[in-house]
């Protein structure tokens, strides 16, 4: 009788076509074990067979770039290190949202768990850690809690891990009340002549579990995450992993103590799905087969089935290949650092994975159907005109002046899109490590490359209201914008990783977001020689618990990396001396479609986002690096979300120096000019204007002085009159929105 | 200059590359790296620090199994010996933990975990450790913990004042600490246990060098000796 009906294999995730291609891969039928394991390679989250097809447009490559999409993490070139060495930085983000959803605390901790696995894998100190995070409205019941527990969740892994969180980003909107994005990233520093990659090759080699021992916990989380949330969600608790960032911890410094020696063939670390991604993606990127004898995989309880260890989500748990004869002097390493070590298989030239568990064969699958044959989907997608149809956004009607632009800022910094997130990152270490040079608050976080003078400049973006309304202009943004913020604090910017979270992939409106937003990213990569080195992607964000079928905003958040020479020639976003001249440099100013100005003062989301023109987001990077490496500029702000108006009071509340700016002559409207989120642009001070106006203007950039450094208030002047209001005032309202929220 | 530092790691410490790298920066001699494990400490040692960190997870409480392991046996026949002992955060815990200070260290009164840099008020300058800043002095160090709210009873506190034990106050508390200290030292004044990080306060890209003042006390005071 088989123990595989149609309920099971439903159960599984599987459509019962794939349920036919698996029967065809096997030429018979599976069993139990085998269907678990078709089951989580073949979910979204493991074979990525919606978005393959289109993440393969990408750019990957510059020759600063050792390592592209494919291993745990990229990797590129920073140079040299200390004592003749090589240096590489080696980075990627990943999603945590599903779980994160469920139990705020443990999926967020988890996350930057199983990040900062990724990175040491590849042989990586881990140096920092970023994240990119989306909540729902601020009243929503559950959103309070949510916020608490993800950045309690983040903190708590990531202070006692000893990685320092440096920055990040957080939105709020409706369309994440039902399911919010918990994104994380980890930039590691490592050996360029010693990077480890997860090839299982050398038949008889020894494949070695390291780490915690395999529990129950967070069986069938891939599946989990690749679905819709339905009105079971609470029911889905136990698919939620606990994480122990001691552990951790102890994992890191022993793989670095092991890799150091001589001994690995290859590594990987067991995420998503466990035992079983890891041990068929080592064997497939080797070209090999695998054995494993699953009484010999360290267990947390009695009794458990090759099923429950195969599809066992257990964190702090590595994969390696060790080279023959190495394998006390390994074991050696990891009990003194009081963790499990156990030889539980070894690598073949079969190309199939056989398990085999109280001395019979318990799985026998080929390898190819698995991994590199898995389905892939050309998930069909709606035209931009379709698109712009069913997203429904309306043009950009009458914009209300503002008539009191000080007023008009404070209130929009206590908005929570552009409060103040100090209450979030005090609860992260961000100085553990002793070389943390900027963290949030300002552009890009900046953290000095151990024993050296460089510097990495790392930022996390994406405007998602942005991506709604036009996924293509907002692809190019998100890639924008975090090239801007590395060049504002006088990086260049190298490369990125990224984290794409979407709605369901079966919906043409939804495909044709993710489409849309990779053509812009990889339009935007191309021009600015900003190359993709890794990511993730998170489909079916969407919520039924919350009522309807809502899907999130699209949602690709950009982690972009980028290295200076000298971290003394750093910019950073605080006045520096009343006298200093402003200049605004790069693009025009004046488009308020999309901006926070229009929906947090006015409730109107309305108009097209402001467009992106590469050329010109390329020659202001490079002039306003310039700027900085020739001393010129005293401080950089990047213009993002608020515009202009909210740039210059950051710069204001990061020093106490207040600011008299002027609206230029000509220009009409003040909402227009100081609330525009126009792309390209920086605000940058000096002693002289001058210098700053030539270089625009030598480079074929807009440029316009707007006032000078003075005093302790911000004022705006124009023909109308005048408007004011102190720097202490605004920084009152900054910190205002979190204070009240999560305190009172 | 002539002396031996070193920084002991139990498993779960994370700042003690960083002490090491300070004791380094400053002194210009690498310090002697101790594992927890080991019994007896390396002969001739001038200078014991006990960095932050969550050693053993935190887990039962802060400081609490570190306190308990060998070399901990070690470090406090060494203090009784009169050599300087410094812990820093998780160190500080672990020294409360042993008995080496007086006092424990509960959660924030604010509940969160607090990485902020605060103000301190200088209180003792005349310790080995404190010679160089002056009483009333107000120097920034960081801090970056889940339980540093200092609690003793007020006989206790009565008496780390009166006998000028309280090397550093905050300024501005943030975490509720009893009377605002921030770092304590013995009766015989060479143990110091802060709960700031001194040791991320070195030179000018970490934001200043507040920390070093700190570091070139003692091994100034050591080279005398």
């Amino acid at each position: 009788m088989s123990e595989i009906t149609p309920d099971v294999v439903e159960a599984h995730g599987l459509s019962p076509e794939e349920y036919e291609r698996v029967l065809h891969a096997l030429g018979r039928e599976p069993n139990l074990v085998e269907l678990g394991i078709f089951s989580v390679m073949w979910s979204e989250h493991c074979s990525y067979k919606s978005s393959r097809f289109h993440l393969k447009k990408l750019p990957t490559e510059a020759p600063w770039v050792i390592c592209g999409p494919g291993e745990n993490a990229g990797v590129i070139d920073i140079g040299d290190g200390p004592d003749g060495t090589k240096l590489a930085a080696i980075f990627k983000m990943e999603s945590h949202n599903h779980p994160s959803y469920i139990e705020p605390y443990q999926g967020a901790a988890t996350g930057v768990g199983g990040i900062l696995r990724d990175v040491f894998t590849m042989g990586a100190r881990p140096v920092a850690n970023m994240n990119a995070l989306r909540f729902g409205r601020p009243d929503h019941p559950k959103m309070k809690h949510l916020v608490k527990g993800v950045v309690e969740g983040i903190g708590g892994y990531g202070n006692c891990v000893g990685v320092p969180t440096v920055g990040g980003e957080t939105n709020f909107h409706k369309a994440y009340d039902g399911n919010i994005l918990v994104n994380a990233m980890t930039v590691g520093v490592a050996d360029a002549d010693k990077i480890f990659y997860s090839a299982a090759t050398g038949v008889g080699n020894p494949i070695v579990y390291v780490g915690s021992k395999t529990g129950r916990d967070g069986i069938h989380g891939a599946t989990m995450a690749s679905a819709d949330f339905g009105d079971d969600i609470e029911e889905k608790r136990p698919t939620v992993q606990v994480g122990d960032p001691f552990v951790e911890k102890l994992l890191i410094e022993a793989c670095l103590e092991l890799m150091s020696t001589d001994a690995i063939v290859a590594i990987q670390d067991m995420g998503a799905a466990g035992l079983t991604s890891s041990s068929v993606e080592m064997a497939t990127n080797g070209k090999a087969g695998i054995r494993l004898d699953m009484d010999k995989v360290p267990c947390r309880e009695e009794g458990m089935t090759p099923y429950e260890m195969m599809l066992s989500e257990s964190q702090e748990r590595m994969l390696m290949v060790l080279k023959p004869g190495k394998e006390a002097m390994a074991e050696a390493i990891f009990r003194k650092w009081e963790l499990d070590f156990a030889v539980i298989g070894e690598v073949t030239d079969t190309q199939h994975m056989v398990l085999e568990f109280g001395g019979e064969v318990v799985c026998d699958i080929p390898l190819g159907p698995l991994a590199a044959d898995a389905p892939e989907y050309e998930r069909p997608y709606v035209s931009r005109e379709e698109y712009a149809a069913w997203a429904g956004t309306k043009p950009l009607g009458e914009v209300p002046e503002s008539t009191d632009v000080a007023a008009d800022l404070k209130a929009l910094l206590a908005t929570p899109d552009l409060a103040s997130r100090k209450w979030i990152w005090e609860q992260y270490d961000s100085q553990v490590g002793a070389d943390t040079l900027q963290k949030s608050g300002g552009d890009a976080a900046v953290v000095r490359v151990h024993g050296t003078k460089k510097a990495l400049a790392i930022s996390t973006d994406c405007t998602p209201r942005y991506c709604y309304a036009d996924p293509y202009e907002g692809g190019k943004q998100a890639i924008a914008e975090a090239y801007r913020n590395i060049s504002a604090v006088g990086a260049t910017p190298l490369a990125v990783t990224n984290c794409l979270n979407f709605g369901n992939p079966q919906r043409p409106e939804i495909m044709a977001q993710f489409v849309g937003c990779l053509n812009g990213m990889g339009d935007a990569c191309r021009t600015l020689d900003f190359p993709i080195v890794s990511g993730n992607v998170s489909l079916y964000n969407e919520s039924k618990a919350t009522g309807g079928g809502s899907a999130i905003l699209p949602t690709p958040a950009i982690g972009g990396v980028g290295l200076m020479q000298d971290h003394e020639i750093m910019a950073t976003i605080g006045f520096k001396a009343a006298g200093h001249q402003i200049v605004v440099i790069g693009g025009e100013s004046g488009h308020l479609g999309q901006s926070l100005y229009l929906r947090n003062l006015h409730g109107r989301e309305e108009g097209p986002p402001p467009p992106v023109g590469l050329e010109l987001a390329k020659r202001a990077g490079e002039t306003v690096r310039k700027l900085i490496a020739d001393g010129v500029a005293t401080a950089v702000h990047d213009c993002s979300d608020g515009g202009l108006a909210v740039a210059l009071a950051e710069m204001a509340m990061a020093s106490g120096l207040g600011c008299a700016v002027a609206l230029p002559e000509g220009r009409s409207s003040a909402a227009a000019f100081w609330f525009g989120e126009d792309q390209s642009r920086y605000v940058v001070t000096a002693a002289e204007a001058e210098p700053i106006l030539e270089a625009a203007e030598a480079a074929g950039l807009a440029a316009v002085a707007l006032g000078d450094v003075e005093g302790d208030e911000v004022v705006f002047r124009s023909i109308a009159g005048e408007s004011r209001v102190a720097v202490a005032d605004l920084k009152a309202a900054h910190l205002s929105f979190f204070e009240e929220w999560m305190e009172a | 200059m002539a002396f031996t530092a070193g920084v002991i790691t139990f498993p779960g410490s994370n700042c003690d590359r960083d002490m090491a790298v300070a004791i380094e920066a400053v002194s210009g001699k690498p310090a002697t790296r101790i594992w927890h494990g080991d019994a007896a400490l390396p002969d001739g040692l001038d200078f014991i620090a006990v960095p932050g960190g969550f050693s053993y997870g935190d887990y039962l409480r802060s400081g609490a199994m570190a306190a308990n392991s060998p070399v901990m046996r070690a470090v406090a026949e060494a203090a009784a010996r009169g050599v300087p002992v410094l812990g820093v955060c998780n160190g500080f815990q672990i020294l409360t933990e042993t008995g080496l200070l007086p006092g424990a260290l509960m959660r924030n009164a604010g509940i969160h975990f607090v990485c902020r840099e605060v103000p301190l008020i200088v209180g003792n300058d005349t310790s080995l450790f404190t010679t160089k800043y002056s009483a009333g002095q107000e120097i920034v160090i960081p801090v970056a913990h889940h339980d540093g709210n200092y609690y003793a009873d007020d006989e206790t506190l009565d008496r780390l004042e009166g006998e000028d034990q309280v090397a550093f106050r905050y300024a501005q508390n943030p975490n509720g600490s009893a009377r605002d200290i921030a770092g304590v030292l013995n009766a015989k004044g060479n143990v110091l246990g802060m709960m700031p990080h001194p040791e991320r306060m070195i030179e000018a890209a970490q934001g200043g060098d507040d920390g070093r003042v700190l570091f070139e006390a003692v091994f100034e005071g050591l080279s005398v000796a």
